[in-house]
């Protein structure tokens, strides 16, 4: 600034300003190109690659043979499971997303103000989030199992009860993993225990960025625990619940080790999500192409998904 | 602005093109040429292995290790993530100097390059007649040969003694025909308390490819065509098949609701625990008797037909040269060695398991339990399905087999032709 306040009018003056102007866009865009490399090589080509891929008739074993473009995308809708699992994975999310982001804001609640066992609580609603997925789902398969799984003692108390009192039939006995329910809601088990702590802690920094003197003044002015929880905690806790929700959903969306792990899509391809469909048509079918296709269908999905829920979470900003 | 851009499109299109070009087929080296025992001189050489089989693999790596100067470094995979790992190891030419492969993925990888051709290599053992010719034919594509047998396993008809005596049923005979197994599973199951009289894997399309199709062709029925593209599982004598699995799930004879829901895993596991009273199992007696099953309490017995007959699955893994093998010659004096006499006695025998040459059906090691030499001799009633599409129709769980069994077991057998139509388009996808 001090140059250019002491730099002469004219010519010179406009000539020296320009290329002030385009030495700083030359630095501007050096500081930019770090970053804009990394989106490239990370994000754009692979991008690039699969929709190249999903353009083709690409076979895992032997490679690309020709161009076949829009042949995979239709093959994408035609398969049998292609609906079944959509409707499926949604119905996952929507469980998963309402018990882990509910359960989420209680325990956060819980653990919001220090008392002598709250460090202990904390770590232990935490705890399970340090496994890996894949870990945690073979955890729980083995809980579930019927040759090793502890829990059986249990099942088969209930089963025999069930069947004495003829309200089980003996061929379709309870099981962990038996039925297109049991399996969806002993997976949502898994997930809501593995996770919860995950989303306690987002929202827990959210609770405490709420500024105190806003709840003394509602005690002031006489406010129920729900009226305060309803017209404080809530609205100023929407950054914090929208980003839960965003992650929440996203992956969700994206659920595939713990499906794969616990039910490989059974029984009776009733557990099968999308991106389980794209394993499938990758490696079992070898069918690059169409794996492909389905990534791009998915890829586009989830950006208007993510792209309307920012959207939500600047109109909340806004308020 | 502009000129990044540019740059990063540049680059996405050299990118693409050196992808492109670098996964496009290249059709297999061949080594067949070379002959003898290879050669071993201190080369370490590469393997890839299966988890499945990782007892009996690592069982003979440890023995050429132990009496060779070439040490073979084998790395186990997940079964579950076998097929994967390989398909994406061939596309980036990253594969080992051996892996084996479950024997019925073996036309699938063999018709896409992924073996070199060993047939000279093969006729030029003094041996060659003698082994197991399933695995061989399987690995046979188009005239060439690309593998040997690995790890022979056979389905085979176990039954617990014990139970069979408890039940008043003759522990020394052993069910001739499928009407047989079922009213003698009947009478264990009868006793209770925890006892059950069969089980098999009903979500696991793998288990009943391996021992439900031996009935069949016990009978001297097919299950396919030689061709593997034309489904036969919605044959009378099939149906009949399931129809007898039906009715013993009906009646409470096999353990459940554990077989409906059993996926693969633990389908070997029940037998072990004393509980069962017969029911197909891998021929293998390595590690199966604990203090729950005593090893004189298990009988072995070969699968029998709905008429009667014998036969079984001749499974496990074959193995060959990879395409992108560095060490041929002292992979080779491996693969020779695997075949030979000191091999398949001194490791596979000896560890009470199914060899690969017929000559040596009879060894020292059957003399000593008549077991091993009924899984033996029932190597060579066998068969092994040859199909390009497998993996996809009968493995997969989400495959149209595992389908068409449920129905037919589990659900309503009306369906049964319907979900062979399916089968059939699996069959013949592209």
């Amino acid at each position: 600034m001090a140059i250019i306040a002491a730099s002469p009018r004219g010519k010179a003056g406009s000539g020296r300003r320009v290329g002030w102007k385009r030495s700083r866009q030359i630095l501007g865009l050096l500081y930019a190109m770090p970053t804009m490399i990394y989106v490239a090589v990370f994000f754009v080509l692979p991008v690039c690659l699969v929709f190249l891929m999903s353009s083709s008739s690409w076979s895992l074993l032997t490679g690309s043979k020709a161009i076949n473009f829009p042949d995979n995308y239709s093959n994408v809708s035609a398969g049998a499971l292609f609906w079944p699992a959509v409707w499926f994975t949604i119905e996952y999310t929507v469980l998963v997303t309402f018990f882990l982001v509910g359960l989420g804001l209680g325990l956060a609640l819980l653990v919001q103000e220090g008392s002598r066992w709250i460090g202990a609580l904390r770590t232990s609603f935490l705890l399970p989030s340090a496994l890996g997925l894949a870990t945690a789902s073979l955890l729980y398969w083995g809980l579930y199992s019927g040759s090793i799984g502890p829990l059986n003692g249990v099942l088969d108390a209930i089963n025999s009860t069930g069947i004495r009192a003829g309200l089980i039939d003996p061929a379709n006995q309870v099981t962990f993993l038996g039925s297109g329910t049991t399996a969806l809601l002993s997976t949502t088990f898994l997930i809501v225990w593995k996770f919860s702590g995950f989303y306690m802690l987002i929202l827990l920094v959210g609770l405490q960025a709420i500024p105190h003197d806003i709840y003394e003044a509602a005690s002031i002015d006489g406010a129920s625990r729900w009226q305060t929880f309803r017209s404080i905690t809530l609205p100023l806790l929407r950054r914090s619940l929208a980003l839960s929700l965003i992650l929440c959903i996203t992956g969700s969306l994206l659920a595939f080790d713990q499906f794969y792990v616990l039910t490989h899509g059974g029984p009776d391809n009733t557990t099968v999500t999308v991106v389980q469909l794209i394993y499938r048509e990758a490696f079992i079918r070898q069918n690059l192409g169409t794996a492909a296709a389905l990534s791009i269908v998915l890829l586009v999905a989830l950006l208007a998904l993510n792209a309307i829920q920012f959207r939500g979470i600047r109109a909340a900003g806004d308020d | 602005m502009r000129n990044p851009f540019r740059l990063s499109a540049l680059a996405t299109v050299a990118l693409v093109a050196v992808v492109g070009c670098g996964s496009s087929s290249t059709p297999a080296p061949v080594s067949s040429g070379s002959a003898g025992a290879g050669v071993d001189d201190g080369t370490h050489i590469t393997m890839w292995s299966r988890a499945a089989t990782q007892v009996r693999a690592q069982a003979l790596v440890d023995a050429y290790n132990a009496s060779h100067k070439n040490k073979v470094d084998m790395t186990v995979v997940p079964t579950d993530d076998y097929q994967t790992k390989v398909g994406s190891a061939a596309a980036a030419n990253g594969l080992p100097d051996l892996f084996s492969a479950d024997v019925v993925f073996m036309p699938n990888w063999t018709s896409a390059g992924l073996f070199q051709d060993i047939t000279a290599r093969i006729k030029s053992l003094p041996y060659a007649d003698k082994i197991t010719q399933a695995h061989i034919v399987a690995s046979t594509w188009e005239g060439k040969e690309y593998g040997l047998p690995f790890v022979a396993d056979l389905s085979v008809w176990m039954y617990n003694k014990k139970l069979f005596t408890q039940a008043g049923l003759d522990p020394n005979k052993p069910p001739t025909t499928l009407a047989e197994f079922a009213a003698d599973a009947r009478a264990v199951a009868k006793l209770g308390n925890g006892i059950h009289g069969t089980f098999f894997g009903g979500n696991c399309g793998g288990c009943e490819v391996f021992t439900w199709w031996p009935i069949a062709w016990a009978d001297g029925e097919k299950v396919m065509s030689d061709d593997g593209k034309t489904s036969m599982l919605n044959s009378d004598e099939n149906k009949a098949i399931y129809a007898t699995m039906k009715s013993l799930v009906d009646d409470g004879t096999v353990m459940m609701p554990d077989s409906k829901t059993e996926a693969g895993p633990t389908w070997t596991s029940f037998f072990g625990k004393g509980i069962i009273g017969i029911q197909p199992m891998p021929a293998s007696l390595q590690g199966l008797a604990n203090s729950a099953l005593a090893d004189a309490d298990i009988g072995v017995t070969p699968i029998a037909g709905v008429k009667g007959g014998q036969s079984t699955f001749v499974g496990g893994d074959s193995i060959g040269l990879s395409k992108n093998a560095k060490n041929i010659e002292q992979a080779w004096n491996f693969l020779a060695w695997l075949e030979g006499d000191d091999a398949q006695i001194n490791v596979v025998a000896k560890g009470g398991n199914v060899v690969s040459r017929t000559d040596l059906a009879n060894n020292q090691y059957t003399a000593a339990d008549p077991r091993v030499l009924t899984m033996n001799q029932i190597a060579a009633k066998g068969q092994t399905p040859f199909a390009l599409r497998f993996g996809q129709t009968y493995n997969d769980s989400q495959g149209p087999w595992l389908i068409l069994l449920r129905d037919a077991v589990f659900g309503d057998p009306s369906k049964i032709d319907a979900d062979n139509a399916a089968v059939n388009t699996s069959l013949q996808s592209q």
